[in-house]
């Protein structure tokens, strides 16, 4: 897996014939000073061919801007509907989830473990009742959802599943993602309920689920945002993450799925951070690698199923507290980044985000910083626009090379296995070993002052801590949940609830049968997700990492 | 205090999975020459004061962000006064200059916000630690 294949040299006939099957937005594709530009430069590889380095459409952006999917989540499930529904008015065109910690564990909001927790980094959702409210008057047959939840991923599908029957909508007509991505929780954000392989389990039996039912939804989303988040390097989330792919793949097939069929429906999540050439860099040499690799080692035949879709967030972790104003100038950059490199969709984050949840006003101005790089720069009128530069492509082939070096680790570490590499990887410390060797060193050039941090550690006069208005959640979201809870479970048949819990380790219990209809059977008793969880922990344990500094 | 080499106990709390901060500052100390236990994720306030009695622990650092801090942060601090300990409890992570106070007041000796040096941890850890010898 080298350099760049050679096309034919008709790849350029090839991609204007596919270009001019395409619909195109309404617009004269000019520069701002009315000069027409071609819709992609350079002569050897063209967008939306193998290895599809240059974009996964010939078309692109052309065609179809990125969707500007701003993740949202506080409180209540109200409040939550509340901001969805503000997005959606402003110009959003995709709902994404963020769920409160306890949610994000498996835990229900009376579980004395959510003592401080409910409500605040994202919306509390116990029952199918609180799904109903968070969806309350939005079509979901028109909106394309993402759902950031891992460990009970199977449940909040489960929920909106049930949601959407209520309002007769089907499962085929759903549109979205859900995280689902349990391989990156051991690695890096720790969000994880079971040990590794009977996570993998469930994961795999929603793929089929979804595979066969809901043809619309992708039932993974392999996330190196948060790898990165965790301190890793560029060239470290690149590698992780693709090599989860590799392994979902790996356990898919070995589950007796076909690599043409799911491999359509996976999508990738990646962070944008601020060193700009780097992450165009690691965005180009994703799309080659995925495609090389599902094609090469795991004979995809379909071209739909070697491309890797991918959603951008900017950088969390590059956001300061100091001056953090100045964060929506980063924000900026990384935003431009994500489209040089040909994102599907985009989350800006909030310049307030170091302090505390965004505000409605920051949340606001992170989406307009994405509608200016969209439709004020003009960089969406060109596909690919770097391709071609030799920094660029030297950037784009070192990344792979990177990669391919902890690909080999892995491969390795499984004996010829990337599922077991992994697997093995996260057993013996190894991703959470290099994650934190690289987040120190990062750590010790800001420290020494050899790399600079505006505002934290140069530039440092203006910061006006007193000037802040920050978004408080109070204790009345955790007493008004607890509240709710309380109402649903009183209100609920408790047998039915008992009997679709029994069904559920029942069915754990047997890995020819797939979890799936057994946790919708159950939410839709108004089983909470605590309970649900408890049922299949009763079978496939819990997972305690070990403390490694 | 003499030549003790000072111990210090660093713990999750809670739900909270966030750990690159608290074990970036782990390094820190360590790199400073104090001597570190880290309990990890999951903790609850018995399992952390059961550590540092274990342990005779001088000093106990918590990292929060999930906005839990003002809940969590005086039920830790309860906890240690409960089982007798008198040994400082720094808290470290996402915590809003206006929430400082308010955690002061509830005994937390210090609070390490975002883009604190690692002279500014070391520091910090170190004066909560004689502050207490002295007192």
């Amino acid at each position: 897996m080298g350099s760049e294949e050679k096309q034919e040299p008709n790849a350029r006939e090839a991609w204007e014939l596919e270009y001019q099957k395409a619909s195109l937005r309404d617009s004269n594709f000019e520069t701002m000073s009315g000069v027409p530009v071609e819709p992609v430069y350079g002569d050897d590889l063209f967008p939306g061919q193998y290895p599809y380095t240059r974009g996964i459409y010939p078309s692109m952006y052309r065609s179809r801007l990125w969707t500007m999917r701003m993740f949202a989540g506080f409180g209540t499930a109200e409040d939550t509907n509340l901001r969805f529904k503000e997005l959606l008015r402003n110009g959003g065109t995709g709902l994404s989830t963020a769920f409160d910690m306890p949610t994000l564990m498996g835990r229900d909001s009376d579980s004395e473990w959510s003592l401080g927790e409910v409500g605040r980094a994202g919306v509390a959702v116990d029952t199918l009742a609180d799904m109903e409210d968070l969806f309350a008057d939005i079509d979901l047959s028109q909106v394309s959802t993402s759902m950031t939840i891992n460990g009970p991923a199977a449940t909040l599908l489960a929920m909106y599943v049930a949601v959407a029957e209520q309002t007769g909508v089907e499962p085929h007509q759903l549109a979205g993602t859900i995280q689902n991505d349990i391989l990156k929780e051991y690695q890096a954000q720790k969000e994880y309920i079971y040990p590794p392989r009977p996570s993998m389990r469930i994961v795999t039996d929603m793929v089929k689920y979804t595979t066969a039912e809901m043809p619309k939804w992708h039932p993974i989303s392999i996330s190196g945002y948060h790898i990165r988040e965790a301190g890793s390097t560029a060239a470290q989330e690149l590698a992780f993450t693709l090599a989860n792919g590799f392994s979902y793949v790996e356990a898919a097939i070995a589950a007796g799925q076909n690599v043409n069929e799911f491999g359509k429906r996976l999508s990738f999540f990646f962070n944008s951070h601020s060193d700009f050439f780097e992450e165009i860099g690691k965005f180009r040499a994703a799309r080659r690698i995925w495609a090389r690799w599902m094609k090469e080692r795991y004979g995809a035949t379909d071209e739909k199923a070697m491309l890797c879709r991918f959603h951008t967030q900017t950088a969390g972790v590059s956001l300061t507290a100091q001056q953090p104003e100045i964060n929506i100038a980063r924000v900026g950059i990384q935003a431009l980044a994500a489209a040089l490199g040909g994102t599907q969709s985009l989350h800006t984050d909030s310049f307030d985000e170091a302090l505390a949840l965004p505000t409605e006003d920051a949340a606001r101005i992170a989406l307009r910083t994405q509608q200016i790089v969209a439709h004020e720069t003009g960089v969406v009128n060109v596909a690919d626009p770097l391709g071609g530069s030799p920094y660029v492509e030297w950037m784009t082939d070192e990344m792979e090379r990177q990669a391919e070096a902890i690909f080999a680790h892995l491969d390795d570490l499984g004996n010829g296995s990337i599922l077991e590499g992994t697997f093995n990887g996260i057993e013996n410390g190894y991703f959470v070993g290099e994650i934190a060797d690289a987040a120190y060193r990062f750590e010790r050039e800001v420290n020494s002052g050899r790399r600079i941090i505006v505002g934290v550690n140069d530039f440092t006069d203006g910061d006006n801590p007193e000037d802040r208005n920050l978004l408080r959640i109070g204790a009345e979201t955790e007493e008004y949940q607890l509240k709710r809870l309380n109402d649903v479970k009183t209100r609920r048949n408790q047998e039915h609830v008992n009997s679709a819990l029994s069904e559920i380790t029942a069915v754990a219990s047997d890995p020819t049968r797939n979890l799936m209809p057994a946790i919708i059977a159950a939410v839709k008793t108004y089983a909470t997700e605590e309970e649900i969880a408890n049922a299949m922990e009763v079978v496939f344990g819990t997972y305690v990492e070990k403390a490694i500094v | 205090m003499g030549d003790h080499q000072q111990r210090v106990i660093l713990a999750k709390l809670g739900l909270d999975g966030h750990d690159r901060g608290i074990k970036v500052v782990a390094r820190i100390l360590r790199d400073a020459g104090m001597e570190v236990i880290y309990l990890g994720l999951r903790q609850t306030t018995a399992s952390i004061v059961a550590a540092a009695e274990e342990e005779d622990a001088d000093a106990i650092g918590l990292s929060m962000h999930n906005a839990g801090h003002l809940t969590l942060g005086p039920k830790m601090a309860e906890a240690i006064t409960a089982a007798g300990l008198d040994i400082p409890l720094i808290i470290g992570g996402i915590v809003p200059d206006e929430d400082v106070e308010e955690l002061m007041d509830a005994g937390i000796a210090a609070v390490l916000g975002p883009g604190a040096s690692a002279e500014e941890v070391v520091a910090t850890v170190q004066n909560a630690i004689s502050a207490r010898d002295k007192a």
